[in-house]
């Protein structure tokens, strides 16, 4: 039951990663993508009606996570507490920046939105990738399961004391970005034509390479900070076949946005970035919150909710993910095919 | 200001006021606009087509910046009360997941529709969207405020050997008879709030001499969904809401009432000043008898006292708390005249040409937020000293390793964050109004902004 929620969880965030991945990669190439305001305006639109949508995920996610393991959801955010208000203060601005930028007809007023659109999507995206590192370095947690980051401490992966930042979460952190502008630049090629399109076939093509080269970085590194991580796949072998969606998935991204055929190249991404997740959180597995001393560890046992309550979630929590997955396959069908400005809007 | 607990108490108070001011407004306008749409599908008439659209528009960027500051709101139960999440999580987390689950989703996939797919899906999918957003929203006010009575009114919890609680009864929880009238209550405040936006509207373009047609069909629809609002607050919401607070919380009552020194027949204070060293009210004026009157009836009866609880476990800000009840009392008292009167105007045909009522429509505009925001301390204040009530303190449920310095950064980061969101929204609704219902012909080319 814990491990149900355990890949409940998990799933979860890919799918807010996956989906909210393209439309963060796409802030993240807005300026450099999009030169006019015509340009930019088909970005936008590019994600406007589901960017919200998307960015539900994390909070969902988030929920799930309070009430699946309730101790994990303690310990982790007010842990992370200074990270995670600031990423709260980038999601304020970056939806605002999408919100906002069409109500005033001024160039001004759209450029300081599209600087703030670009600049609240790549620091949320650096973040994101940092937070995840940080889980799989290990926090410095406490016998009672609780601990407190600051942002950087003595910049050694192997401190006693960690910080949110030191080279390896900043490794991961880029890594994320170049991954979700890949993403990103992939579903705007999807979604657009002409100079856009070529923009962004572009911005694919130097940025899987940048992908390649960082993943070649950050994988040994990761065993190299967490070598219990390769431990969980020696113990449970069959998990291998994660990281192997992440390398065909990588294969694909370059293959096709080298030959500019944009589907396959955004289900590539697509699948990249859920073969990373997937093996990151199969090598945590069965902790939920690695801590710097081993034996303080938050683990799927003791950070899980009572099992009556895990037994009336997988209830209602099915029937909300089934009619979620039905809206979302809803929306994105009615709104699939390539952008045009001239469509409706409100 | 020193201590962790203090700052992170004003934290929760000021982004939770700020955030709820918002969805008060979109819950009732999510309504409103359906209310429109329907009109207009049964009618053909377009100007309320238009209206919806408009209406629309405003509830897109309300909706954002609910969302926007709702997010803070479910995180900062793990930042800043992890201490309260790691004792109540089985059972709060329930509630709060399942809004995840179950309202956002629906809420987010059709507000993008109802933005977008007017045209492209026609008016049955553009009304049926409608319909989903409005139900969506009123979906989210139910698991808030079923959390919120969990916190008021544990239920369906058991207490294990070591202390800690957990989930007992999920059904006792979704049902939590506190829920009913708090719910009730709150919802019905919402559509006050939405209705007389869209009766102030009106009234302002009926007053600035344009847009005079729509101007006439929000003060129409927003008088009649006022009327029925502000009445429904008063009765049967707001009694069953008292009853409650009578029945579970006597202490929280006698704080709101300024009720301090035990007597037979418990006097009901209108105006006055709570004096926290006399224990009394300075300069009352009250109905003596009045409070046993309405909680007891005719026959009366011994509405508890402050004095006769420990002073421990009295709330620990009753003057604030006290005022907050009876702002709220009292411009719900001022709502239903307000109301009541342009209700009758508009039966009358008097309503459109009477300027001095056209002005005093508009001008209450303000005031729901007001006694909605009022009526939330009064709920909250006096829960304290607990965070769930009679069960957890809340000096017990602040996060352990997190300092008051970062609390304190984090508040005032969020209040200078907040400052501007208010100023932008300001001035993105002044814009909207100033264009009108009519101005959709460039508003599309110039609408990339999306929600949803």
């Amino acid at each position: 039951m814990e491990t149900f929620w355990f890949m409940a969880v998990a799933f979860m965030i890919a799918v807010y990663v996956l989906l909210d991945g393209f439309d963060l990669g796409a802030g993240a190439i807005h300026l450099v993508a999009a030169k006019n305001d015509r340009e930019r305006r088909t970005i936008l639109r590019a994600i406007g009606p589901v960017w919200d949508g998307n960015e539900v995920w994390i909070i969902a996610a988030g929920g799930t996570l309070f009430f699946a393991f309730p101790l994990l959801y303690a310990a982790g955010f007010s842990g992370f507490y200074l990270p995670l208000i600031i990423v709260l203060w980038l999601l304020v601005a970056r939806g605002l920046s999408i919100e906002l930028r069409a109500h005033i007809d001024d160039p001004m007023w759209a450029s300081f939105w599209d600087g703030m659109f670009f600049f609240g999507s790549s620091l949320l995206i650096i973040f994101y990738g940092a937070a995840l590192g940080n889980v799989v370095r290990g926090v410095p947690l406490n016998e009672d399961g609780y601990f407190f980051q600051p942002l950087w401490t003595d910049f050694s992966p192997f401190s006693q004391t960690p910080g949110i930042l030191d080279p390896y979460t900043i490794i991961v952190g880029l890594l994320a970005f170049v991954t979700l502008i890949t993403h990103g630049a992939n579903w705007i090629a999807l979604k657009t034509e002409g100079v856009l399109n070529s923009r962004s076939h572009r911005i694919s093509r130097t940025f899987s390479i940048a992908t390649l080269v960082l993943t070649l970085i950050a994988t040994p590194f990761t065993f190299w900070v967490s070598p219990w991580m390769f431990e969980s796949f020696l113990q449970r072998p069959y998990g291998f076949v994660l990281p192997l969606i992440a390398i065909v998935g990588l294969a694909g991204m370059i293959f096709f946005s080298f030959t500019e055929r944009d589907r396959p190249a955004f289900l590539s991404s697509g699948a990249f970035i859920l073969g990373m997740l997937t093996s990151t959180v199969f090598g945590v597995y069965p902790r939920v919150l690695p801590a710097v001393n081993p034996e303080n560890s938050l683990t799927i046992q003791n950070a899980a909710a009572s099992d009556y309550g895990q037994a009336v979630g997988l209830i209602w929590w099915s029937i909300g993910i089934v009619f979620a997955t039905f809206y979302f396959v809803l929306i994105y069908r009615m709104f699939r095919g390539k952008v045009r400005l001239e469509d409706e809007g409100y | 200001m020193e201590d962790a607990l203090t700052v992170s108490r004003m934290q929760f108070a000021f982004t939770i006021t700020y955030h709820y001011l918002f969805p008060m407004f979109t819950m009732g306008l999510a309504l409103l606009v359906f209310v429109l749409k329907s009109i207009y599908m049964r009618s053909g008439n377009e100007l309320y087509n238009k209206s919806a659209r408009f209406w629309g528009k405003i509830f897109a960027v309300t909706f954002v910046f609910g969302v926007v500051t709702g997010i803070p709101m479910e995180f900062q139960f793990g930042t800043n009360w992890a201490a309260f999440s790691a004792f109540t999580g089985d059972i709060i987390a329930q509630t709060l997941a399942m809004e995840g689950a179950f309202a956002f989703f629906l809420e987010s996939a059709f507000v993008g529709l109802f933005l977008f797919g007017e045209r492209r899906f026609g008016q049955r999918v553009h009304w049926f969207s409608s319909l989903m957003v409005f139900l969506g929203t009123w979906a989210s006010g139910y698991f808030i405020i079923t959390t919120n009575s969990w916190m008021q009114n544990p239920v369906g919890y058991r207490v294990l050997e070591n202390g800690n609680i957990q989930l007992d009864d999920y059904w006792a929880v979704l049902l939590n008879p506190w829920m009913f009238a708090q719910y009730a209550h709150n919802m019905g405040g919402a559509v006050v709030c939405g209705s007389f936006v869209m009766a102030g509207l009106g009234a302002y373009y009926l007053l600035a001499r344009r847009d005079v047609e729509y101007g006439k069909i929000f003060l129409k629809v927003g008088v009649i969904a006022s009327v029925i609002a502000s009445v429904w607050m008063l009765f049967p919401s707001g009694h069953m809401s008292s009853d409650q607070v009578a029945e579970h919380q006597p202490v929280a009552l006698a704080a709101m009432e300024g009720h301090f020194k035990d007597s037979d027949r418990a006097d009901l204070v209108f105006i006055g000043q709570p004096n926290m060293e006399t224990l009394e009210i300075d300069n009352p004026i009250v109905l003596p008898g009045g409070l046993s009157l309405l909680v007891y009836g005719p026959a009366g009866g011994d509405v508890k006292s402050l004095e006769e609880f420990p002073q421990k476990n009295w709330p620990d800000n009753i003057p604030l708390l006290y005022y907050s009840y009876h702002v709220m009392v009292g411009l719900g008292t001022i709502f239903i005249g307000i109301t009541v009167l342009a209700a009758f105007m508009l039966w009358r045909g008097w309503l459109y040409t009477f300027r001095p009522m056209l002005w005093a429509i508009m001008l209450a505009l303000p005031f729901p937020f007001i006694a909605n925001t009022a009526g939330w301390f009064s709920a909250e204040l006096g829960r304290q000293p607990w965070l769930a009530y009679g069960l957890f303190r809340t000096e017990e449920g602040v996060s352990p390793l997190v300092s008051s310095g970062s609390v304190l950064f984090t508040l005032i980061g969020f209040m200078g964050l907040y400052l501007i969101m208010g100023l932008l929204y300001v001035l993105v609704m002044v814009r909207e109004i100033n264009h009108g219902p009519d101005h959709e012909e460039e508003s599309l080319e110039a609408s990339e902004g999306l929600t949803a």
